[in-house]
């Protein structure tokens, strides 16, 4: 039994349908920012995105290119393993599906690399199935440098560190390498609903 | 000691408060006795979770501000006042009170004395709490590698740990109080090229968002490498 902190109430917003915060977690209306570093800004004439490592073809993509591939704007709730849940949220980008057409990956993991030299990884199934997004807008404008504009990549069934901001490319390989903060005491695989959040969780 | 820290299951441990101390009107230090605590990093923090009579509870982050050498777990808590826990463990809180916490968590944003080279710390209101625990390593562990600590806040009032900041350049950005010497702006390239005039210290930078993303812009901009800039952010939302 843990100890109850004697006068201690809830001050939880009411009227939160609770199947949408997982445990542990609080519902802002903020956007809060969290990075390791200066936030990059590469100019959108040298910007470019790549798939490749482990598939039989690699691509890439221009800033033109990449606004020129078929869209979606998704409605999903976001979570933080610093605490803050923000439901709602609206953005749009390039399905990770559409990114990986015709590359034939053989790999199982694939590791995010972004500007500041951030990186994440994730199983290749975790950002496939119509559940990751590049996204470049948020909200219907374009994404703001220190949320990770001008391309973050998307993955709100994860904890958020794995939607890695300034993202430039993912690299599919064929073992699960850690990434930044999974080598920094962070869970591998981040799930909200598992209260995935650190080493042995 | 710095793998050690954060290798394996971070468990929940039962913390006591000891003893509070009130830095300034709004925050307090609560050193608390934590059984089987593995240790710290300076620069690194805790979860704290919070049980309320009816089972519900709260977890929150919370940095902390001890040195590793120090007797007992030192975190500072600044009020916010539509936060959840921050509120109840500054007002209602007493020594003797029981709580749950886990950690230590975070292997980046840290220091620690075997690290050579010039130490650059940046700190914007509270942002000061994780830099304060390098700085008290930093002498506890009786480095003498060059260290700068920048510190800026609306008042004099503002400021945590007054009595611990000789030698640190300090601005005060809204009020100083009469014959304040130091700067009494927000921070700046200028204010930062007088503190840093070279590059090749490592930075560590810890406040709101705003003011961390200014302070890590204006670095890069004096030439300061990136990759030696390191971050840490919180906001209202810190609860």
């Amino acid at each position: 039994m843990p100890p109850i902190s004697r006068g201690f109430r809830s001050r939880r917003r009411t009227g939160l349908d609770p199947s949408r915060v997982p445990p542990g977690q609080y519902v802002t209306d903020d956007f809060p920012v969290l990075s390791a570093g200066p936030t990059p800004h590469t100019p959108l004439d040298q910007w470019s995105f790549a798939v490749g490592g482990a598939m039989e073809a690699g691509r890439s993509w221009t800033w033109e290119e990449l606004l020129a591939l078929p869209a979606e704007t998704v409605t999903v709730d976001i979570h933080c393993v610093t605490k803050w849940s923000k439901l709602d949220t609206r953005w749009t980008g390039v399905s990770v599906d559409v990114l990986l057409e015709e590359t034939q990956p053989w790999g199982d993991y694939v590791v995010a690399f972004c500007d500041g030299g951030y990186t994440t990884n994730l199983p290749l199934e975790d950002v496939t199935g119509g559940r990751a997004w590049i996204a470049y807008e948020f909200d219907g404008e374009p994404l703001e440098p220190e949320h990770g504009g001008p391309v973050r990549l998307l993955v709100p069934h994860l904890y958020f560190w794995k939607s890695a901001k300034w993202v430039r490319g993912l690299n599919v390989t064929d073992t699960d390498e850690p990434g930044f903060w999974e080598t920094y005491g962070y869970h591998n695989r981040g799930d909200p609903w598992q209260e995935q959040r650190y080493w042995g969780d | 000691m710095a793998g050690a820290a954060v290798l394996g299951r971070l468990t929940w441990r039962v913390a006591t408060i000891r003893d509070m101390r009130e830095e300034t009107a709004r925050a307090k230090s609560l050193v608390l006795d934590v059984p089987d605590w593995p240790g710290h990093l300076a620069g690194q923090h805790v979860d704290v979770r919070l049980t309320a009579e009816d089972g519900y509870q709260a977890q929150r982050s919370y940095s902390i501000a001890s040195a590793p050498e120090a007797r007992g777990l030192e975190l500072t808590i600044e009020r916010i006042d539509d936060g959840e826990v921050s509120p109840y463990l500054v007002d209602e809180a007493r020594p003797g009170d029981r709580f749950e916490l886990r950690g230590p968590i975070g292997g980046y944003f840290v220091w620690h004395a075997g690290l050579d080279g010039p130490l650059g710390l940046i700190a914007g209101g509270s942002g000061l709490v994780p830099l304060m625990a390098m700085l008290r390593h930093r002498r506890a562990a009786e480095a003498t590698n060059d260290a700068r600590l920048l510190v800026s806040a609306p008042r004099f009032d503002d400021l945590l740990y007054r009595d611990e900041l000789d030698g640190a350049r300090i601005t005060l950005t809204r009020q100083a109080p009469p014959g304040w010497d130091g700067f009494t702006r927000r921070i700046d390239a200028e204010m930062l090229q007088a503190i840093w005039p070279a590059p090749g210290a490592r930075f560590y930078v810890c406040g709101p968002t705003p003011f961390v993303e200014e302070a890590a812009r204006l670095l890069v901009g004096l030439g300061h490498e990136p990759a030696a800039v390191r971050t840490e952010r919180f906001g209202p939302t810190g609860g």
